[in-house]
């Protein structure tokens, strides 16, 4: 009786587990926005924390000789957020790469980022020797 | 006694053999450079974690069902070296991700559902030591495990399930995206790893069997 008991409050425990896991998180747990999905806000995705991911479009990096700032666009094949950062980021950041941005979308549509983190793909293999 | 020997002694040669591969026979990588080396040491450690709780797991199941003190001895054992593996596989990759990431820690579903895994076989070896009849923590912790053991599924798919910074896998069915040279490390590395927890799961087991008063 007691070992039936037991087995029923495994069982009601790991099934509300796998609903929440299954069911709430599964669409909720999402790491960073797309610059498609802050754009989609509008206005209200302004001046609130956000987690933006895109690829550094290639040829946006530069460094503002006067304010030091680092200004990049980030993008998602679909739409483009322009970012501007102050300080150095991190070794691996590069063009035609991923980035994740922490930060706030500013009123002028330019994303000002706190932090830079470089995103890499699952693919591994030697540099090639040109 | 002589195959927990032959154990140990394969465990140091592979071990040897693996160091040598990842550090100095593999290529760097062409956008981590010689970071990439991490790799065979996160990815063994989180592989080993894997295969302790599916081992605490089975053993957990048994235990409960047919009550031999005997897979309560592995289940135990399998859930410190697990315990040990997740640690390492935590601390490795915190360490890999400072210098490709950019940072030594984040709430990514990857790192946040590992670290729930530490957790929970953590709060299991706790539950264990609590209880006054040991009989009755061995249960106890039998069903913190077995439960708990959902949570190794949701890791390994978390890559897939929810957007998150951590690459999803390299190596899956019909999909290789490694190269060659640094497969041969990784498996390397993963068996010697494999070989090595085996060598400690077998010589805990014994503990746990001894520490119980039973003779061998």
């Amino acid at each position: 009786m007691k070992r039936t008991r037991l087995i029923l409050a495994a069982v009601i425990v790991a099934g509300a587990l796998v609903y929440l896991i299954l069911g709430g998180l599964r669409g909720a747990i999402v790491y960073y926005a797309t610059p498609s999905e802050v754009l989609a806000q509008g206005q209200s995705a302004v001046g609130r924390a956000t987690r933006l991911g895109g690829q550094v479009v290639p040829g946006s990096r530069r460094r503002d000789p006067i304010t030091l700032e680092l200004r990049f666009v980030l993008t998602d094949g679909k739409a483009t957020v322009p970012v501007v950062y102050r300080g150095a980021p991190p070794e691996l950041f590069t063009e035609g790469q991923g980035a994740i941005v922490e930060g706030t979308l500013r009123a002028d549509g330019v994303f000002a980022a706190r932090s830079i983190i470089v995103k890499h793909s699952e693919e591994y293999a030697p540099p090639k020797t040109p | 006694m002589k195959a927990q020997t032959a154990l140990g002694a394969a465990a140091v040669l592979l071990l040897a053999t693996a160091v040598y591969t990842s550090l100095l026979a593999s290529p760097p990588d062409a956008f981590q450079g010689e970071y990439v080396r991490i790799m065979y040491a996160h990815v063994p450690n989180a592989g080993v974690a894997y295969l302790a709780f599916a081992i605490t797991f089975v053993t957990s199941v048994l235990y409960v069902w047919k009550r031999r003190p005997d897979y309560d001895y592995i289940a135990l054992s399998a859930t410190e070296l697990g315990v040990l593996f997740t640690g390492l596989a935590l601390v490795t990759g915190s360490i890999w991700g400072r210098p490709v990431w950019g940072t030594w820690w984040t709430w990514d579903a990857r790192l946040v559902t590992t670290a729930v895994l530490f957790l929970i076989y953590s709060g299991a070896l706790l539950v264990r030591g609590l209880s006054d009849d040991p009989q009755r923590g061995a249960r106890l912790a039998a069903v913190i495990a077995i439960i708990g053991f959902l949570d190794v599924p949701v890791i390994h798919y978390s890559v897939v399930w929810f957007r998150t910074l951590h690459q999803p896998a390299s190596i899956a069915p019909g999909s290789l995206k490694i190269a060659p040279p640094m497969l041969v490390a990784l498996m390397l590395s993963l068996l010697a790893f494999t070989v090595l927890f085996a060598y400690l799961l077998r010589l805990r087991t014994r503990l746990a069997r001894l520490e119980a008063g039973v003779e061998l």
